[in-house]
């Protein structure tokens, strides 16, 4: 059974432990602006909502990268950039509708969510399960990922 | 059922995996005519500049994938398509037949009225063998003329300057990348170069170019400059191959005429790419969109129909990103705005920042950015998506930059309990 990220904004106290524990597994650095998951702050509503990549089906990142530098890991399921073969063109970081692929100016390449090979650490750090790693059919993941993807007629209407 | 794509460009190579996941059993060939397996354009500035090497500007592996998805990929020149007969002619005499058949021929670029371009000082940036020329040309030290800083020049232009060449930049327009950004986040880009050592003239063309003996050439600008120059590089736009088609049933206006299936007037022709004049998301009229998204798109939507999958598309959404010298930027859809609309701007000329959002009531209908790299892509999704952003549009006003709380908020849910 796969597993995703699955997400709830209503646990979130915006204490970035997620962020933290993200840069640190990809740059070695405790430095939450070179983290992957991004933890959104509402002040209006008094409210926090931690996002990422989805691991979306369409996969607009990979389909667009000119050079093949986005695979899917077969464990996961997760899209990885290949620092090997990335460019750093950042059409990926245009295509995907979602805002989760960005361009690493300290690194010259593009940057995502890559489940941590299957033991995400945000899921790991997170003290309220705001973040979990729960199996890919479970419902609130599902609600998630179809939040995500509303009314995106691309989606639809190329669905194959 | 055969399928035959003309074109190993992005749209050929991706229209070629999708028709082969569509339907495991038909015959699938993308026919190409230059040397080199199938590449990507957008890769040769980082062949410029040793990034990668040549294996490193290929769309797939060539040893492997097309073999391993069974899609054969033929080198060679099309001559002539006979859709009555559903055959094409190669270059080597020999005919085949297709079912369906994709034009995913590209573009060209295409020549400014310039006397002396013929010169073998002046070159394209186009093709890997345009690339090579440069390179040996673009030497460390040497003068540069680079005509034209539109999308393509400002993408060459980084590589150039990290070759180590005294370059001189030519626009005709009044700033750099007219056709994506306006005149305070051009004109952003054009304070940026000319810091970094980089002689800019905009509104200004190049009148001609002659031998100066010793492997040199004479450039004289409409300003009155005159410059010296050991390469001088074109990169003033470029055209839909269409010649294929021109005596054919197919419909042919900028590009080759496309529906929302990807169909031309030919229904069992279809055409994807730079080629192909489908429909623009933003406006719903055809335009020809020259851009590695939208081949790609293309490719896919073009062949989910050629295998009887596809549905009809909503159009694709014009946009651009830019990397010029370390400043990024980027467009989205109807980034100049539209009458009766509203539009919030940050401008901060110190810091090289800028962000302006276009909006039609409370949706969001273009964007373009100077000096962001998080989270861009969220334009599209806030573009593509139609949301109504209600009372973020408000807060959007205030700050424009806070377009994932936008986005985020308008789709999640934020509380699921």
């Amino acid at each position: 059974m796969q597993k995703s990220l699955n997400i709830d904004p209503g646990k979130c106290t915006g204490c970035l432990q997620c962020e933290m524990a993200c840069s640190y597994e990809h740059t070695g650095t405790f430095n939450p602006s070179r983290s992957y998951i991004k933890v959104f702050t509402f002040h209006h509503e008094g409210r926090f909502a931690p996002y990422t990549c989805t691991q979306c089906d369409e996969a607009w990142c990979m389909r667009a990268c000119p050079v093949d530098a986005i695979s899917v890991d077969m464990a996961t399921g997760a899209k990885v950039v290949s620092d090997d073969k990335c460019v750093g063109c950042k059409v990926c970081t245009i295509a995907c509708p979602f805002g989760t692929i960005n361009y690493s100016q300290a690194t010259g390449k593009v940057v995502k969510c890559d489940l941590c090979g299957g033991d995400p650490q945000c899921a790991a750090a997170c003290p309220t399960d705001a973040i979990t790693y729960v199996d890919a059919d479970w419902t609130g993941y599902d609600r998630m990922l179809a939040s995500a993807a509303k009314s995106l007629p691309s989606a639809e209407a190329t669905a194959g | 059922m055969q399928h035959l794509i003309i074109g190993a460009g992005p749209a050929g190579v991706v229209a070629a995996e999708a028709l082969r996941k569509a339907d495991p059993d038909a015959g699938i060939a993308i026919i190409g005519d230059e040397p080199e397996p199938p590449y990507s354009r957008m890769a040769i500035p980082y062949y410029l500049i040793n990034n990668i090497d040549e294996s490193g500007t290929y769309l797939r592996d060539p040893k492997q994938h097309f073999a391993d998805l069974n899609i054969e990929v033929v080198q060679q020149k099309v001559d002539k398509i006979d859709t009555s007969g559903k055959t094409v002619t190669l270059g080597d005499g020999s005919s085949r037949g297709y079912d369906k058949l994709l034009l995913a021929t590209g573009s060209h670029p295409i020549s400014p009225p310039i006397p002396g371009l013929d010169l073998p000082q002046v070159h394209s940036c186009w093709t890997l063998e345009d690339a090579r020329n440069i390179i040996k040309l673009a030497q460390s030290g040497s003068n540069v003329v680079l005509i034209g800083a539109g999308f393509i020049g400002c993408i060459i232009l980084e590589a150039l300057v990290k070759r180590g060449v005294n370059l001189t930049v030519v626009e005709t327009g009044n700033r750099m990348v007219p056709r994506m950004l306006n005149d305070k986040a051009g004109g952003l880009l054009e304070t940026w170069c000319k810091n970094k050592g980089i002689d800019v003239h905009t509104s200004c063309s190049v009148d001609a170019i002659s031998d100066a003996g010793n492997g040199q050439v004479d450039v004289s600008l409409s300003d009155g400059s005159k410059l010296d120059a050991a390469l001088v590089i074109t990169a003033t736009g470029v055209k839909a191959n269409t010649d294929l088609v021109a005596d054919s049933d197919i419909n042919v206006d900028q590009g080759i005429l496309v529906n929302r299936r990807m169909q031309t007037s030919n229904p069992d022709v279809y055409a994807a790419g730079d080629v192909a004049q489908g429909v623009d998301f933003s406006t719903g009229n055809f335009e020809v969109q020259a851009i590695q998204p939208t081949a790609t798109d293309h490719g896919r939507i073009a062949a989910l129909n050629m295998a009887g999958q596809g549905d009809e598309h909503h159009g694709t959404l014009n946009m651009n990103v830019l990397d010029t010298v370390g400043l990024i930027s980027c467009s989205f859809g109807l980034w100049m705005g539209v009458d009766g609309g509203d539009s919030a701007e940050l401008y901060n000329a110190d810091e090289f920042q800028y962000i302006n959002l276009q909006f039609d009531d409370d949706q969001l209908v273009g964007a373009s950015s100077v000096g962001k790299t998080q989270h861009v892509g969220v334009l599209r999704g806030l573009i593509e998506s139609r949301i109504h952003l209600g009372e973020w549009k408000q807060r959007l006003m205030r700050d424009p930059t806070a377009i994932m709380e936008a986005y985020v908020a308008c789709t999640q849910e934020l509380s699921y309990s």
